[in-house]
């Protein structure tokens, strides 16, 4: 036991580092051998995205706000890939905008990766378009509340938004059946809520998408101006499978595109991750109260 | 005139957006100076960029403890710039083919979307990814029971790390329904739910009111520290 402690008060952290290595490596590489994921039970908030998304009529617009970088892209594109799904399996319209700069590039990715790919039928201007990134943050959300052009005058691509067959009846932020934000920090699903939401006085319903460090952030908001939430992966996970459960054939004879997988294979090394920092937690107060054990001998 | 300009700037702009919320005929007085702030936030990108090389510039030429990283900010800064605006590599906008550099600077191909795909996104990916180490080390020498508060953030700690994962189901899914509440999951749900949601509220409502009484300050020009000392 002394050794032990004597071991556990001069540990390296290097070898904690190497720990964490392999906590998350062993799951990747076993996920990604035998192609299983970790079941999941979606929680009411994530199963509330889904309803909100699913009760809207085929075609209805939505409004898709990527306010992300790469830096959260690990977290939040594996919702971004299933929200879109969703929409684009119900047939809904999908308006994209980003007020994060590097937004716009992500929105193309995830358009590239899901309806292209999957969904030819599709047409860029029709069913979706990218309206790229706008600066200004919270006024730009006080802008759209009266004027959606005014902020967004054009597509990505440049062409006019007047011209935009998808953009037809919207006139405001309003004219949108629900809001969806993917959002890692300012400005994003909060200043949602407190700008356009709020102001709207609740004609604006919206879910959100964030990473783990803004989950309790926003939980004071959730349900009444925020209609459903997907908690960092876990959330995106329990989404994820919600999605192809309803997607998957009846027979369930064919299993998702692994591209439709990202959330729960990630559920894996969280896992290790999280057992590993439990552990550590135990270990490290085990010499902490054999050292104070051992000070308090000595004195005595 | 240094001082007194842009404090006015502020109580009649401020002053503007928020009757605009209160009064609908005021609305879109409050509407023109959201575009203005539009206007100025796309501008503060030049500002922006501007500041961040004349930071690094004066740290290379006065040498100071690890110019050599503002170097490859430089660098780094002055390629993806030239790169961007220049539209490197970037294929025609086929809706517009008559108009040179029409395409997107992010378009497929073009040297800034690899500059995206090589180097941002990796070197983003890795500054998040690396937390991992920097917590699980954490968790190693700093969460120690020491007292009965240090106690009850352990156990919430315990309860989130394994209710949000598969390990929650496998040590608690054995619980009979009645008992499902205590099953990890389910309390870490709770947990966010109720004792998170309680205090963050809190939390939200104090930052508020001292939002507003601040704010009220800059708007009678009582509180002047937002423009700077004025050297």
């Amino acid at each position: 036991m002394k050794t032990l402690v004597a071991i556990l008060e001069k540990l390296d952290r290097r070898w904690i580092f190497l720990a964490m290595a392999l906590a998350v490596a062993g799951p990747i590489l076993i996920i990604g051998i035998t192609g299983k994921t970790l079941p999941e039970t979606p929680t009411p908030a994530a199963r509330a995205v889904y309803n909100a998304i699913e009760s809207l009529p085929p075609g209805s617009p939505i409004l898709l706000s990527f306010d992300f970088d790469p830096g959260s892209g690990g977290e939040l594109l594996p919702m971004a890939t299933s929200l879109v799904h969703q929409c684009a399996a119900r047939g809904h319209r999908m308006i994209f905008i980003a007020l994060w700069p590097l937004g716009p590039t992500l929105i193309d990715q995830t358009i590239k990766k899901v309806i292209q790919s999957d969904y030819p039928n599709l047409k860029e201007g029709v069913d979706y378009v990218n309206l790229g990134f706008q600066s200004g943050n919270e006024a730009v959300m006080k802008v759209i509340l009266t004027d959606f052009r005014k902020a967004f005058p054009t597509t990505k691509s440049g062409s006019a938004v007047s011209t935009v067959a998808a953009m037809k009846g919207i006139e405001r932020v309003s004219d949108f059946p629900l809001l969806i934000t993917i959002s890692a920090g300012y400005p994003g699903a909060k200043e949602w809520i407190q700008y356009v939401v709020s102001s709207s006085g609740g004609k604006v319903k919206m879910v959100t998408g964030c990473t783990g460090v803004q989950t309790p952030q926003l939980f004071p908001y959730y349900p009444a101006q925020l209609n459903g939430m997907l908690g960092a992966i876990k959330g995106a996970a329990e989404y994820e499978a919600l999605v192809n459960e309803s997607l998957a054939p009846k027979d369930h004879s064919a299993a998702p595109n692994p591209k439709y997988l990202e959330a729960q294979r990630r559920m894996g090394p969280q896992l290790g991750a999280h057992l590993l920092m439990v552990a550590l937690i135990i270990l490290g107060n085990i010499a902490f109260f054999a050292a104070r054990k051992t000070k308090a001998g000595a004195t005595s | 005139m240094r001082r007194m300009v842009p404090m006015w700037i502020a109580i009649i702009a401020g002053f503007a957006m928020l009757l605009s919320a209160f009064f609908p005929m005021t609305e879109s007085l409050g509407e023109t100076f959201g575009d203005v702030f539009n206007v100025v936030a796309a501008i503060a990108f030049i500002l922006g960029a501007g500041s961040l090389a004349k930071v690094n510039l004066a740290k290379v030429s006065r040498r100071d403890p690890g110019w050599g990283f503002a170097v490859v900010t430089l660098i780094c800064f002055t390629i993806t710039i030239v790169v961007g605006l220049g539209k490197f590599g970037v294929p025609q906008n086929p809706q517009f083919a008559a108009l040179p550099w029409s395409g997107e600077k992010e378009a497929e191909g073009g040297a800034f979307a690899w500059i995206y795909a090589y180097a941002l996104v990796p070197i983003t990916a890795t500054m998040f990814a690396l937390l991992a180490f920097y917590v699980a080390s954490a968790a190693f020498r700093a969460f120690r029971a020491k007292n009965l508060e240090a106690i009850l953030l352990l156990s919430t700690a315990f309860i989130i790390l394994l209710g949000r994962t598969f390990a929650g189901v496998v040590l608690t899914g054995w619980l009979p329904d009645w008992a499902s509440g205590l099953r990890l999951e389910n309390l870490s749900v709770y947990i966010m739910q109720v004792f998170n949601t309680a205090g963050n509220r809190a939390i939200i409502i104090g930052i508020a009111l001292g939002v507003s009484a601040t704010s009220l300050r800059i708007l009678l020009g009582i509180d002047r520290s937002w423009m700077g000392s004025g050297d």
